[in-house]
Formats: C-alpha cells, structure tokens, sequence
C-alpha cells in the first residue's frame, strides 16, 4: 500500500476545486487544501468567525491578532475580501450560498452519513463547532480523511457507530488511498492515489468499493 | 443628555448578580472581552451561566472563571479545544452542566431573542442527537428542528471604537458573536478599545448605540 502523506491528500483535493469557488474550510487538514489550488484560479475561502476572502498566513509585520481563521491561526485578506458577524456567516452557510465545505472526519458511510464531532467516550466533551450547519446547507460536503484510523480501525464504513453529523449530506471522500463519490448505490470509485490496486483499498476497507 | 461611558470595569460590571444568565462575545481569542472578564472575576459573583462559543483556553479570563467555580452551566458550541484545560477539568468532575448548541443555532437563537422573534425552524441537526427531544417539521421536502430564543441578563462585549451614544464598529474577526450578543441581553456592557469623542460616522457603526448600556474603555487589544 502507498497511501499519500497529508500534503499529497489535500493537493489532490484541491484539483477539484474549480475556478470562482465559495469554499469553507475546516480545521485541521482541510485547511490546507488552501496551499495546493492550482494557479490561473480565484477561489474564496469562507472561515465561519466572520471573514470570507482568506489569505495565507500573515509574514510578522503584518500580523493581527484579531485576524483569525476557525482553526484561531492568524490569516490575512485577499483583494475583495468582506467582513461580518455570525448571524451573517451562518446564513451563508445555510442558506445555500457557499459552493464547496472541506471537513474532516471520524467516520463516513456509503448512504453519505458523516461523522465528526463526538465520540462514545463519556468524558470527552462533544463540540460540533459549525459542522452542522455547514452539512445542513453546502451543496457540496467533501470529507478529507485518513482511510482508516492509526490503530487500523476502518473509517470508511457501511453505517456510521459514533453520533451523526448529518444524515445522507456527504459527496464525496477524499482518503490518503483514493477518492470517492457518494451514490445512492454507495461509494463509487473515482481514483485511486498512485501506486493502489482496487483490491488492496477493497481490502482495508469496510464499505463496498463500486466501480 | 446621553452618555453610556463609564469610568472604569469595576463600576461597568457592578450590576451583575449570583445566577444571571451572561453572553460573552467573541471567537478563539479574537473579540473576546478580557477586561471586563478579569473585572467580573474580582467582583465574585458566582453561580453564572455562561454562552459564549468557546469555554476558554489555558489560563485566560474566561478560563479563571471556570478554575474558580463561579460557573455552573456553559451554553457553548466549540467547549473543547486546544488548552481548554478548566473547562475539561470541571466538566469531568461534573461540576458544570454543559448544552452543546450548533454555532449558527446558537447565533440564531441569539438574535430571535434580541428581535422578538419566538423561535424558528432550522435544518442544522436535523437527524442528530443535538435534535433528540425537540420539535422536527418537514417543510417542502426539508427536515427542521424547532430552535427557541436564547435571551441573557448581561452581555459582556468587545469593540474596537465606541462614542457616547454606545455606537460600535469592531475591527477584523472580532466582530463574531458581539454585535449578536448586544442585541439579546437587557443589559449589554460593551469594552472597547478607543472611546471617542466625537460621533462615530453613521455610515461606520456596526452596532447601534440603542443596543448597549454602558461602555468602558480598556485600550488593550489582546
């Protein structure tokens, strides 16, 4: 198995990140999908604290501690960039206007169940943050994930064990193994990364592989 | 005449009560009113509900209020993150009584309660353990979940400039939840890092001055 280390996972993604995008985020890898937009496209990025227009990491003199993204990372603003309050961030989000939402996972299963923000631990607090909202009304929910986890616990399942996110809201997957598209029949093959037969992802992996 | 500026955070944080239900604005550490958070620790009040986003991280103002038990209930949609190390520590002892709110329900709920508005139906959670015991619709096809205001007796927010009149404008992403927040609570004390003397242009305030109670400056942007 050659599985893509963690830059490799979010440049493919970022492939299909097409020009004139509304792209949310989230915290962890998904942010970095940001580094690996291929050139020539304009894509604005949405962080869910109030700013839509995000730019790279600030060099020191231009740092602003109340410039933040979700992960709370200082950031900067690209040319067109707009600033707001919550309410208006989150009507953004539910109210259909973004295009695209980048979100880590837990788990995902092939009737497109995320999982992503509690565990069965009873004493670790859950926190949803604004995955909810964001799987309630972006058309287009990609996960960005390890295929399984690092004790080798699949991820990529048949039905969901931790608590949902949203039910039926995932497109696609996108895993250190191969990428994904969520179809009624289940989980549809679109590539595999470079080196990986089908055979061998089939066999780490709980939900059914179609082709 | 009116004129909402007071002196210093002491007198601005005077009128909180045991048991009031207070809103703390801000995200991360961007917005968040720490000043007036240190005030409300020195004055003592205990038995507070807290909503706010987040439930602090490592040893900051909101943190210390946790570490000195003078919390009993969190509203919050992010309570765990890097440093959160108080609230962990009191949620496993069992001495805080957490509700975990989406962070756009709880934004929404915010402004119901600040604009008269008797709760909405929202599709975030629908299908979702944060859905379980509340009233779902289907309404064209679309699942939702029945969201109730969420009002406060205090709200303790952060701006970058305010005039007499309590008319503010922030700066950058610390805006979040604070003009929200103004609007929900009876009484709203706004810190703010510039007190002017002048009006604020019109053009520029974010939250009108009808919003908020009292101000006090406190220069420091954290």
């Amino acid at each position: 198995m050659k599985p893509l280390d963690e830059n490799g996972m979010a440049a493919r993604l970022a492939q299909d990140i097409p020009d004139g995008a509304y792209v949310n985020l989230g915290i962890g890898l998904p942010n970095r999908v940001a580094h690996f937009v291929p050139a020539g496209r304009e894509v604005m990025y949405h962080t869910e604290n109030g700013l839509l227009g995000v730019g790279p990491v600030p060099r020191t003199e231009q740092e602003d501690p109340e410039l933040i993204n979700a992960s709370k990372k200082l950031v900067t603003m690209v040319p067109g960039a707009s600033l707001f309050d919550h309410t208006l961030s989150f009507a953004m989000m539910r109210g259909n206007h973004l295009s695209i939402a980048v979100l880590g996972a837990y788990q995902v299963a092939e009737n497109g169940d995320l999982a992503n923000w509690a565990t069965l631990e009873q004493n670790f607090p859950p926190a949803v943050g604004g995955a909810m909202d964001l799987v309630a009304g972006v058309p287009q929910i990609y996960a960005l994930m390890r295929h399984n986890s690092r004790d080798g616990a699949p991820k990529v399942l048949k039905r969901c064990t931790y608590p949902l996110t949203g039910a039926g809201v995932l497109t696609r997957v996108y895993t250190d193994l191969c990428v994904l598209e969520v179809t009624p029949e289940g989980f549809k093959l679109i590539d595999l990364a470079e080196g990986n037969s089908l055979e061998e992802v089939q066999a780490v992996t709980e939900a059914r592989i179609l082709t | 005449m009116i004129d909402k500026r007071v002196s210093d955070l002491a007198t601005a944080v005077a009128p909180i009560f045991d048991g009031a239900v207070i809103m703390v604005g801000g995200f991360g550490t961007s917005g968040i009113p720490f000043g007036l958070l240190a005030a409300l620790l020195d004055h003592g009040t205990r038995d507070l509900t807290i909503i706010a986003n987040n439930a602090g991280t490592g040893e900051d103002a909101l943190a210390l209020l946790l570490r000195e038990n003078r919390v009993s209930r969190v509203i919050c949609s992010y309570p765990r993150s890097p440093g959160s190390v108080w609230f962990e520590k009191r949620y496993e002892e069992g001495l805080i009584e957490l509700e975990v709110v989406p962070q756009g329900t709880l934004a929404e709920r915010i402004r119901a309660a600040g604009s008269g508005i008797g709760g909405f139906f929202t599709p975030t959670a629908y299908g979702t353990l944060l859905a379980e015991g509340k009233e779902t619709r289907v309404i064209d096809g679309v699942g939702y979940v029945f969201e109730k205001p969420l009002p406060a007796d205090f709200a303790l927010i952060r701006a970058e400039q305010a005039d007499r009149w309590g008319n503010l404008r922030y700066h950058a992403t610390a805006r979040n939840f604070n003009p929200v927040m103004a609007m929900a609570a009876k009484h709203t004390i706004a810190e703010v890092r510039i007190l002017a003397d002048e009006p604020l242009e019109p053009e520029s305030v974010i939250t009108p001055g009808i919003f908020v109670n009292s101000v006090v400056e406190f220069g420091v942007r954290p």
